[in-house]
């Protein structure tokens, strides 16, 4: 079953979401298409329909309803493949096995199997970067997102004594959720350093809200006591089928790990976040040109109206550069603005003006965090030969580098060609990042096209055999 | 460094096998490739050694050469690129094509294929999951499988160890050449000068003898491949529907699927084939994928609810007449060509480039060449 | 509503609120590991928790892949960490 509208907006959270109510509310005829089941994304992820955390979303939670059938929510539904063209294509799958999730949506067995748009709105969001480290495969080891996803959703713990460890503003809400919660957080570990922030104090001082938010933070942390070590790193994860201990160091100016000071702190579990990776698969998938932002992270290019290069294909939130929900909404409604005034709708110049501005403001406070928090020099440092890089196919660390040293490997698609690193269930998702940072020189950061060859995905989303060849297709109509 | 005897073009399975056996006769090579080693069709396909596909003819007489090979002098190295004579199952479902199978095996069998063939039930038994509806089968213990990107890497680490050089990201732009004679090559990096040239650029030879002033007509044929999730093991052959054979020999313009299913050393099960003639386009074609993916659930039903990975693509080099170029070109002497094996090229490669190095070498090659003389496209132009 | 759902693990039985995902349900009982690695044997439960990196797959009424942290849980839902081998054609 096909459907077609004016514009489909991939992902539901706090960009799509502001693009699907600017789009329309303009009076164009959208879809929204998520893999969740509720609006909110992973940013306003909540236990229920009733539970509204934030006032940003129930301002467009309200609207976006008041739209009624001029949006159509498809929730519970991946998109495995998208075709670009006139119209563009999405192909769409339940994201739990529709023969288990029964009581998904209402009309979960009227969501369509293809819908078609003449224009793209593409907001996937992101994921932790991570870094492998030897052990982080020890069930207690968990993305950092992934600890608040579980805090978030149904107020679950997933350890009693975390450690909340990598580098990012992200870290803190992630502890003081923790301890809200009543877990004991026994050590929140900043690889960078905190004076980083007052470096670029004119991103910082342009998004005044963002300092509450982390003096609140802070003051949660304080409250419970807990300090952050700065320059501090995980180095082991230690445990036999489970974590039972972390090994911390300490870096250098230069992000080296120094010798000699470690120190052994017990936890049953670990929380990791290295900044976040944008989901492209969509992204690349139609051609959109990338590059790579102040974070090291790949993102998509857009213009000052987020369109990508690629016609009727538009893009907002973390996959053009990964900034926050303020700018995350920002960039959304903008998106809609500018696909409603593509496609022939009256749109306000003025507002459009000023959410331009907005976006320019928070990009900037963007770009002064990322500085602050790079990915530390030496991170290789703690890698052993047998430390896994990819989770999925267990490759390791010294399998990685026999691929270089040994068989000519000089790049990222080579290294998975090689050793299969990056080839499983996630398709390089986990370890795209550091397998494109191995595969490149000693003490460089990963090259835009090493990082382009693990963010490319032939499929977006893994589908079946049966209902790949089962499906609809435009010629088949 | 001094010049070498030679320089190979291109670091896939075919001058991967060309350094290899040139560094072994003592020659000294250089690898020169534009992109990355293993980057072209060597990174897209399934690494098959069949010679269950081939019918009596030279293009079989370079298989079973090949096949010795996998398994005599190259024996010792099979762990490295995953080497497995798993045989191959070629299965029909119509009466039609048990008989045409049944035909095509007894002209293999006369020519030095070994085949086996079975009853419906005999061949349920090898392949639990096949479908029930199979009317015959034909078991080549022969076929074999090897992992195409460790093979040629593995094969350019051996050759390094014998003093070849490889230089990737280094394109070849032009020919030095002495009057008619090819004396080496130019490249964006500069000249190396050379006793001899091996073309080996694959779906790509076809430009890099156009830069030598000759034809050598090898175009692209698009496929496609499905990879599943890994199982545990689940297909152990390869099997292939008998319609594979002719699919592969055909001439036909628009795309053509035939199934062949196989497990891999890694767990996953890929699924081809496709072949398509679109030049060089990489717009993954959902159509494709959905006949793919229908015409191996005929034979394998029970992979319905397998989820799939990932699937890619890759750009067969093939000539107008289905077989490979390899062999001195006399038009441009001290210029040699070793591509344009279609889908076989992995297998292919250490014979073609073993009887070539013969050629090199002044020695004479153990099969006769002339089935795959470069220049006999124009011959038939002219003629 | 119920405030309590009834699911197996293995048969064994496993409590969940409405609302929560099977990872989340597996968590707060104690069971931070439901599946093994093809290579190495090795435990593995949930990483990115947001449907990301599928080392939290487990069998969901008989159907295999699914993703812990994404499946919701319902009362009467039975969970494998083994998943089955695919039937035979004449199945």
């Amino acid at each position: 079953m096909t459907e077609a509208f004016d514009v489909a907006v991939v992902g539901a959270g706090p960009a799509g979401m502001a693009a699907a109510v600017a789009a329309g509310e303009r009076g164009l005829r959208v879809v929204l298409v998520d893999a969740g089941r509720r609006t909110g994304g992973q940013y306003w992820r909540r236990p229920t329909d009733d539970a509204e955390p934030d006032a940003r979303f129930a301002d467009l939670h309200r609207r976006l309803a008041a739209l009624g059938d001029a949006v159509r929510h498809v929730a519970g539904q991946q998109v495995w493949f998208v075709e670009a063209g006139e119209p563009h294509a999405l192909h769409l799958s339940p994201t739990v096995d529709a023969a288990i999730d029964v009581d998904l949506a209402p009309d979960a067995d009227r969501a369509p199997a293809r819908v078609e748009a003449r224009a793209l709105v593409l907001c996937p969001g992101g994921y932790d970067r991570q870094l492998p480290v030897p052990g982080w495969t020890l069930p207690g080891v968990m993305a950092a997102g992934g600890v608040q996803a579980l805090l978030k959703a149904s107020g679950t713990l997933a350890g009693s004594r975390a450690v909340v460890a990598g580098t990012g503003p992200f870290l803190l809400p992630v502890a003081a959720g923790l301890l809200r919660a009543g877990a004991e957080v026994v050590a929140l570990c900043e690889a960078g350093s905190p004076s980083g922030w007052a470096r670029t104090p004119r991103g910082v001082a342009a998004v005044p809200g963002k300092a509450a938010e982390a003096a609140a933070y802070a003051a949660t942390l304080a409250r419970h006591r807990v300090r952050l070590r700065t320059r501090t790193v995980v180095t082991e994860v230690r445990g036999d089928d489970h974590v039972t201990s972390v090994r911390l160091g300490r870096l250098d100016r230069q992000g080296r790990l120094r010798p000699g000071d470690g120190v052994e702190v017990e936890a049953d579990l670990v929380a990791l976040g290295w900044g976040f990776t944008s989901s492209l698969e969509l992204l690349t998938a139609v051609g959109a040109a990338t590059r790579v932002d102040d974070d090291g992270s790949l993102v998509v290019v857009v213009d000052d109206g987020q369109r990508t290069d690629v016609p009727g294909v538009l893009a907002a939130g973390e996959a053009t550069g990964v900034g926050g929900a303020d700018l995350a909404v920002a960039e959304g409604e903008l998106a809609g603005l500018t696909a409603a005034r593509d496609a022939g709708c009256a749109v306000d110049e003025a507002r459009v003006r000023s959410v331009r501005r907005t976006v320019r403001r928070h990009r900037a406070f963007a770009a002064a965090m990322h500085r602050a928090h790079p990915v530390p020099a030496g991170w290789r440092e703690w890698l052993r030969p047998d430390t896994v890089v990819c989770r999925c196919e267990e490759v390791t660390a010294g399998e990685v580098r026999t691929a270089c040293d040994d068989l000519g490997a000089a790049d990222a698609r080579t290294v998975k060609l090689l050793t299969r690193c990056g080839m499983g269930w996630c398709q390089g998702r986990v370890c795209g990042y550091a397998t494109a940072a191995l595969a490149a020189p000693a003490g460089a950061t990963p090259s835009a096209d090493d990082l382009r060859s693990v963010a490319r995905r032939s499929l977006a989303a893994p589908v079946s055999l049966g209902e790949l060849a089962r499906g609809v297709d435009g010629e088949d109509d | 460094m001094s010049a070498p005897d030679l320089v190979v073009i291109g670091a896939g399975a075919l001058g991967a096998a060309t350094a290899y056996y040139a560094a072994r006769a003592g020659l000294a090579v250089e690898v020169v490739e534009r992109g990355a080693i293993v980057s072209g069709t060597t990174s897209a396909g399934e690494g098959n050694l069949l010679v269950s596909d081939k019918v009596a003819g030279p293009e079989l007489d370079l298989a079973l050469l090949s096949y010795r090979l996998w398994r005599g002098e190259l024996a010792e190295h099979a762990g490295l690129w995953e080497f497995e004579a798993k045989g191959g199952l070629v299965v029909t479902t119509d009466d039609a094509g048990a008989t045409a199978l049944g035909e095509l095996a007894g002209r293999q069998r006369d020519a030095g294929v070994e085949v086996d063939v079975l009853t419906a039930d005999r061949a349920h038994e090898l392949e639990p999951h096949l479908t029930r509806d199979l009317t015959g089968a034909a078991l080549y213990p022969q076929d074999s499988q090897v992992q195409p990107m460790l093979m040629a890497a593995h094969l350019l680490r051996l050759a390094r160890g014998l003093g070849a050089r490889v230089r990737t990201g280094t394109t070849v732009t032009g020919f030095l050449r002495d009057g008619d004679r090819v004396v080496g090559v130019r490249t964006d990096r500069g000249d190396v000068a050379a006793g001899h040239v091996v073309n080996a650029a694959g779906t790509w030879a076809g430009e890099v003898a156009t830069l030598a002033g000759v034809e050598v007509p090898v175009l692209p044929r698009r496929g496609f491949i499905l990879v599943t999730e890994p199982l545990p093991p689940t297909v152990h052959h390869k099997v292939y529907a008998g319609e594979y054979v002719a699919s592969t020999q055909s001439a036909g313009e628009g795309l053509q699927v035939s199934t062949v299913v196989e497990g891999t050393a890694s767990g996953t099960v890929l699924v081809g084939s496709s072949r398509e003639r679109v030049g060089f386009d990489r717009t993954v074609s959902l159509p494709v994928l959905r006949e793919l993916a229908r015409q191996a659930l005929r034979l394998y039903p029970t992979l319905a609810p397998v989820a799939l990975m990932r699937t890619y693509l890759g750009f067969r080099p093939y000539c107008p007449d289905h077989l490979p170029v390899i062999g001195l070109d006399p038009r441009a002497p001290g210029l040699a060509h070793v591509a344009g094996h279609e889908g076989a090229g992995i297998g292919l490669s250490v014979g073609s480039a073993h009887v070539l190095v013969q050629a090199l070498t002044g020695r004479r090659p153990d099969l006769d060449l002339a089935p795959f003389a470069p220049e006999r496209f124009s011959l038939q132009g002219v003629a | 509503m119920t405030d309590r759902l009834d699911l197996t693990l293995d048969g064994a039985p496993l409590t969940a609120r409405p609302g929560q995902s099977v990872g989340a349900a597996l968590t707060e009982a104690g069971v931070r590991s439901w599946r093994t690695t093809r290579r190495g044997g090795r435990p593995r439960g949930l990483f990115c928790g947001i449907g990301v990196c599928f080392d939290c797959l487990l069998v969901v009424d008989g159907v295999p892949n699914q993703r812990a942290c994404l499946v919701p849980a319902r009362d009467g839902m039975r969970l494998e960490t083994t998943p089955r081998e695919l039937g035979g054609s004449d199945d």
